[in-house]
């Protein structure tokens, strides 16, 4: 079930995308593919936690990233991400 | 070249076995878990870690918990709240025990986070166990020197459900005759003559107990999904800038 309230946010999927990500990217800038918006990931908003997870642009709704876990595998479509900008070291996250 | 190791960013984010060196109730349906983890690389306020429980058919269970637990503390420290009918909550609250482990895997996040150095003004505001992160950045601005203090002033505003569920009740107390202003909401029994609000946070309650967006506080909010979702969508409506709000979403309760 994917209802509203069961939503969190990108924030919560921070740990299952450092298994892909060698750096920290709730952070990071992304730019949504569906409608060019530039937000930290950490504002995307997720659906499902744990074996698969969808993270949604609050803009417009495109499914920015999908993780999903098969026995050996780990798949990630990044395909809503048009650009992403990660800061290198553990700063303060970036001040908008 | 950056040296991943030198600025504090292991390459990898592997699972731990903790061990539980302590355990101790908050409320009646709220525990705190005292970890010792081999190796913890510190963590800033407002992080998290995720949770691991295997079933000896392999079947896995995991959840996200925030960390309460100051930088400046030693320990690793969770609070968990029950939910009678939840998955792994009521094993962390009431089966683990002092001495068993428990995998886990942090510190997570880069986003809601807060340090004193960013500054404030900064408003809180928690639901439920909502409070946990928040409680972090609480400790980590109580550790602070007095001079960074002086210069960011910070209120919290925490709704439970009754008096008995506000979780760290009795340093919250202290906390508010430090410089932090406290404000507690319970949604439903409230004891008699009590001085608190009585009702759900709403749009009059944020405008009396935050600052105005013309001091452009920082704003944390967290707890369950309805509560975060209705909270910033009223300081949006206030006319705070959206990209001062952070949130975490809990789930559906909290
Ligand atoms: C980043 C983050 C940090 C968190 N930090 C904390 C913390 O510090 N302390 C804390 O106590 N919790 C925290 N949580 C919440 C925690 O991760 C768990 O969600 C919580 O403990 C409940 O887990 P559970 O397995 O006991 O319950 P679950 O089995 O996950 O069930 C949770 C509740 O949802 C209901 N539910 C389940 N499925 C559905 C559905 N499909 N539709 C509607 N309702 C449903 C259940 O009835 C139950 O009431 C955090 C969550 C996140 C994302
Ligand atoms: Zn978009």
């Amino acid at each position: 079930m994917q209802t509203e309230e069961m939503r969190l946010d990108g924030n919560a999927a921070g740990g299952m995308l450092r298994e892909v990500f060698a750096l920290e990217v709730t952070a990071a800038l992304a730019r949504c593919a569906g409608c060019g918006s530039v937000a930290p990931m950490g504002t995307l908003l997720e659906y499902g936690h744990g074996m698969g997870v969808v993270l949604r642009c609050p803009t417009c709704d495109t499914a920015v990233v999908r993780m999903t876990h098969t026995p050996g595998w780990v798949r990630l479509d990044a395909s809503g991400i048009a650009f992403l900008m990660i800061p290198e070291t553990p700063t303060p996250a970036a001040q908008v | 070249m950056t040296d991943l190791r030198a600025v504090g960013a292991p390459p990898r984010l592997e699972w731990l076995v903790s061990t539980v060196a302590k355990v101790h109730n908050e409320t009646r349906r709220a525990r705190t878990l005292v970890l010792d983890v081999p190796l913890w690389p510190g963590h800033r306020a407002g992080q998290h870690v995720d949770v691991r429980l295997v079933a000896e058919d392999g079947y896995q269970a995991q959840r996200s918990y925030s960390i309460a637990s100051p930088p400046e503390s030693p320990s690793l420290e969770l609070t968990v709240e029950r939910l009678d009918d939840g998955e792994v909550s009521p094993y962390l609250c009431d089966v683990l025990r002092v001495g068993d482990g428990l995998e886990i895997r942090g510190p997570i996040g880069g986003y809601f986070v807060w340090d004193v150095a960013q500054g404030g003004p900064l408003f809180l505001v928690a639901g439920g166990s909502g409070i946990v992160p928040l409680m972090a950045m609480m400790r980590h601005y109580a550790a602070a020197p007095n001079e960074l203090r002086a210069d960011v002033p910070v209120r919290l505003l925490y709704s439970a459900r009754t008096l008995d569920d506000v979780i760290y009740r009795d340093e919250l107390e202290m906390g508010s005759r430090v410089d932090a202003r406290v404000s507690l909401a319970l949604t439903r029994d409230a004891p008699a003559g009590w001085g608190g609000y009585r009702r759900r946070i709403d749009r009059a309650m944020l405008e009396e107990v935050g600052w105005p967006p013309n001091e452009s506080p920082r704003v944390f909010v967290c707890g369950p999904t309805p509560l975060v979702e209705s909270v910033a969508n009223l300081l949006v409506e206030i006319g705070h800038v959206p990209s001062r709000i952070r949130t975490e979403r809990f789930g559906p309760t909290g």
